[in-house]
């Protein structure tokens, strides 16, 4: 029973991919929209019958749905493996999925290429689920395809606009890199395990020398870290918010994005074999939080604002896989898809309130004009800034805790001044957006209107999700999560901390989330000067920071540049001079030909001309067998061929 | 089990049928799906002996066929594409062009 409803889960939205692919013109948008998050709910259902069965029993399900190829040493299965991890992510996928859809039906509602949208985001959760679902390296790479393929045609839904259509080029180029990384992991992985099924490779894990288990985790972190947006190859996920809201908070936000750290928390053996991989995951996931934080902090945009605290919480899920927590990176993965979503969801229903105005400096006011959504983005911040009990501080405070209590504390450091930026920005952003007097145009604001009860509805049950969400890993380090994860994750926690300890740090992080919205409210509620004057006072931090360090600008320098130069140097090289040396080819042989035709004209001809007639003249006749028509030419073809298997039916009975 | 008697006698089914509309038919693209059949019953037959011999080489050469199919196809629609432009006719008996 389980295992039909394992196969099921992805059927439901392929299908609705394939109908609304091939003949989603041919009905009204009623219908596809109803197809779209219809299949995604269908698949929720599978999710929660799976999820009950798992979680009563702690079995974890291998199901095989096909046999894929095989041939010599290598056997790959369209296979899929259901074990709690897997649980957790297909909960989050299609739950938040299924609120994302039914939002998308008002947020897209008159756009044109409706249709077109829910196809795409229909792939893209038939991807993701294969992703998280498959039982080896190849079915998860071909979801991490999937869903980089979804990503890059979602962020080019608006093809005609030009900046859309490059960041979904980037996104794509960017994750290409990645990609490379993690198909060199599968081959390192293949070349020592001969198999490629999770469970087979982790259990000879231990067998692998040292030096193998680091370049097989550095070449995994490398395809994480492209397809996680971490340094250094974060640069296309603020690009990314170029495709419409509901993508941002389902793709770049609540799952997508959070493969990589699937993907590192999938494949723990290996990285538990290499400390070096190890700290390079937790310094890469310690600097990416902080390094987005920053940045975060003077974004005028209020979706590229949230762009870079995924990045940043991102970030934080990296540090705790490199430390080792890898139920706090699961935790803190699910948190994050629930406020960010929210997030998200409430940026867009806000840009939907202002006729599509994103810049946060033309805001202001909307508390009382738009109260849900300015609820629910509320709720959303206090869970991302870490305030107790939501569920941002639960699943955040855990990560830097167990930082603090394994020795790391530089890691801890970087975490917790990246909560505190994290907290401040996502303040200044509310303030920004919903208090104060109205920086908005006249006519704007005459329009500023609640969205429709199928975008709020989501949003409140979101709201819900991240008040609570957090108490599913309550109390720290011994909640339920924890206690589902054990057979995947491990308990990891020889350092068993006092609960004074706890506790304490728990306060600290509690204290750093206060003063952030302090420091918020004073800059933006009560000295309104004060950010023009600090700006002003260091102008040169202000300027890099805004200019994102000029990451971009560095990697055009470094990279795109020489790339397009090199294309100019060898597009001149292939116009001279091979195409120099063809047409020199040529012209000797035209030279030669004239030689040619003169002797054949004069001395050939004639010799054959005599042949010729006498040719000419029996061919008169047979010429007539030939009538030019194709049939004719097969009827004696197949007589001929009848003849032949007659005679030779004849040889052989004698 | 499906004995091999069964593949043979689908094969020869079809390659009857390509064959027939071959020579009956006279629009170029039913002729040309006509000659894709027996392609096929061709390469059911080197499938079903491939599997039946335990050699791999049958399927191979089927492999091949098919890439030869798709370039065939290619080709003869072409052509059809060309014809019908000169003579607004997809009909055999009117393409005589090829001779003397």
């Amino acid at each position: 029973m389980t295992d039909l409803l394992i196969k099921l889960i992805p059927v439901f939205p392929l299908l609705a991919v394939i109908i609304n692919g091939l003949a989603g013109t041919r009905y009204s948008h009623e219908i596809a929209h109803r197809l779209a998050w219809g299949s995604v709910g269908l698949s929720f259902l599978c999710t929660l019958g799976v999820f009950a069965d798992v979680a009563q029993t702690g079995v974890a399900h291998e199901v095989i749905a096909y046999q894929w190829i095989f041939g010599g040493d290598l056997t790959i299965n369209l296979a899929y493996l259901v074990d709690p991890l897997t649980c957790i992510m297909l909960l989050v996928i299609t739950g938040v999925g299924l609120l994302i859809h039914i939002y998308s039906v008002g947020y897209m509602h008159g756009e044109a290429g409706f249709t077109r949208f829910f196809t795409y985001m229909n792939l893209f959760m038939v991807s993701m689920l294969l992703l998280v679902m498959g039982n080896n390296y190849v079915v998860l790479f071909i979801g991490w395809e999937g869903v980089g393929l979804c990503s890059y045609l979602l962020i080019g839904y608006y093809y005609d606009k030009v900046s859309a259509a490059k960041a979904a080029s980037k996104a794509f180029v960017v994750n290409r890199i990645g990609d490379a990384g993690f198909l060199l992991a599968i081959f390192l992985i293949f070349i020592n395990f001969k198999t490629l099924d999770y469970t087979k490779v982790l259990a000879q894990v231990s067998q692998l020398s040292p030096e193998m288990a680091t370049a097989i985790a550095l070449c995994l972190l490398v395809g994480a870290v492209g397809k996680s947006a971490q340094l250094p190859l974060y640069t296309w996920l603020p690009d990314a918010m170029e495709g419409p809201t509901p993508v941002s908070a389902l793709i770049h936000a609540a799952t997508m994005v959070t493969a990589g750290v699937y993907m590192i928390v999938r494949n723990h053996p290996i990285f538990d074999l290499s400390p070096t991989a190890m700290t390079i995951v937790g310094i890469i996931g310690g600097v990416t939080a902080l390094f987005a934080a920053t940045i975060g902090l003077v974004q005028t945009d209020i979706k590229r604002v949230l762009a870079y605290s995924t990045v940043s919480q991102l970030g934080y899920m990296f540090l705790g896989c490199g430390i080792g927590a890898y139920t706090a990176a699961v935790f803190h993965l699910m948190t994050h898809a629930f406020f960010k979503a929210l997030l998200f969801l409430s940026a867009g229903s806000v840009i939907h309130a202002l006729s599509g105005e994103q810049d946060i400096r033309k805001m202001g006011g909307l508390s009382r004009k738009i109260p849900w959504t300015y609820r629910l983005f509320l709720i959303g911040t206090v869970a991302i800034a870490g305030i107790p009990p939501l569920a941002g501080f639960w699943s955040k405070d855990e990560i830097l805790a167990h930082a603090f209590t394994h020795e790391h504390y530089l890691l801890y450091g970087m975490a917790a001044v990246g909560a505190l930026l994290t907290s401040f920005y996502m303040f200044r952003l509310t303030y920004l957006t919903f208090y104060g007097s109205s920086r908005m145009d006249h006519h704007t604001e005459e329009h500023v209107h609640e969205s429709p009860m199928v975008m709020v509805g989501p949003l409140m049950a979101l709201g819900v999700l991240s008040v609570f969400g957090g108490f599913l890993g309550f109390p720290p380090d011994h909640g339920w999560l924890h206690q589902f994860l054990a057979p995947v994750a491990g308990m990891g926690g020889e350092h068993e901390a006092s609960t004074g300890l706890v506790l304490l740090l728990m306060m600290i992080a509690t204290g750093i989330a206060l003063i952030g919205w302090g420091v918020a409210h004073y800059f933006y509620s009560v000295n309104l000067s004060a950010p023009d004057r600090l700006a002003a006072k260091f102008q040169s931090v202000y300027q890099t920071l805004l200019n994102k360090y000029y990451v971009d600008e560095f990697y055009d320098l470094l990279w795109v540049e020489p790339t397009k130069k090199l294309g100019l140097l060898l597009d001149w090289f292939d116009r001279t001079i091979v195409d120099g040396l063809v047409k020199g080819v040529a012209q000797m042989a035209e030279l030669g030909a004239a030689g040619s035709t003169w002797m054949e004209k004069y001395v050939i001809y004639s010799g054959l001309n005599v042949i010729g007639y006498g040719n000419h003249l029996i061919a008169k006749q047979w010429r007539q067998l030939q009538s030019g028509l194709v049939h004719h030419y097969a009827a004696i073809l197949v007589a001929g061929l009848f003849l032949l298997a007659v005679i030779i039916q004849f040889i052989m009975q004698l | 089990m499906v004995p091999l008697s069964a593949y043979v006698a689908v094969s020869a089914v079809l390659f009857i049928t390509g064959l027939l509309g071959v020579l009956i038919r006279r629009n170029f693209i039913i002729v040309l799906m006509s000659v894709e059949i027996m392609l096929n019953a061709a390469n059911i037959n080197l499938v079903a002996f491939s599997y039946y011999l335990e050699s791999m080489a049958g399927q191979l050469v089927a492999l091949f066929v098919i890439a030869i199919a798709a370039g065939e196809a290619a080709i003869g629609l072409a052509i059809i594409i060309v014809v019908f432009r000169g003579k607004i006719s997809t009909n055999v008996d009117e393409m005589n062009l090829l001779k003397w």
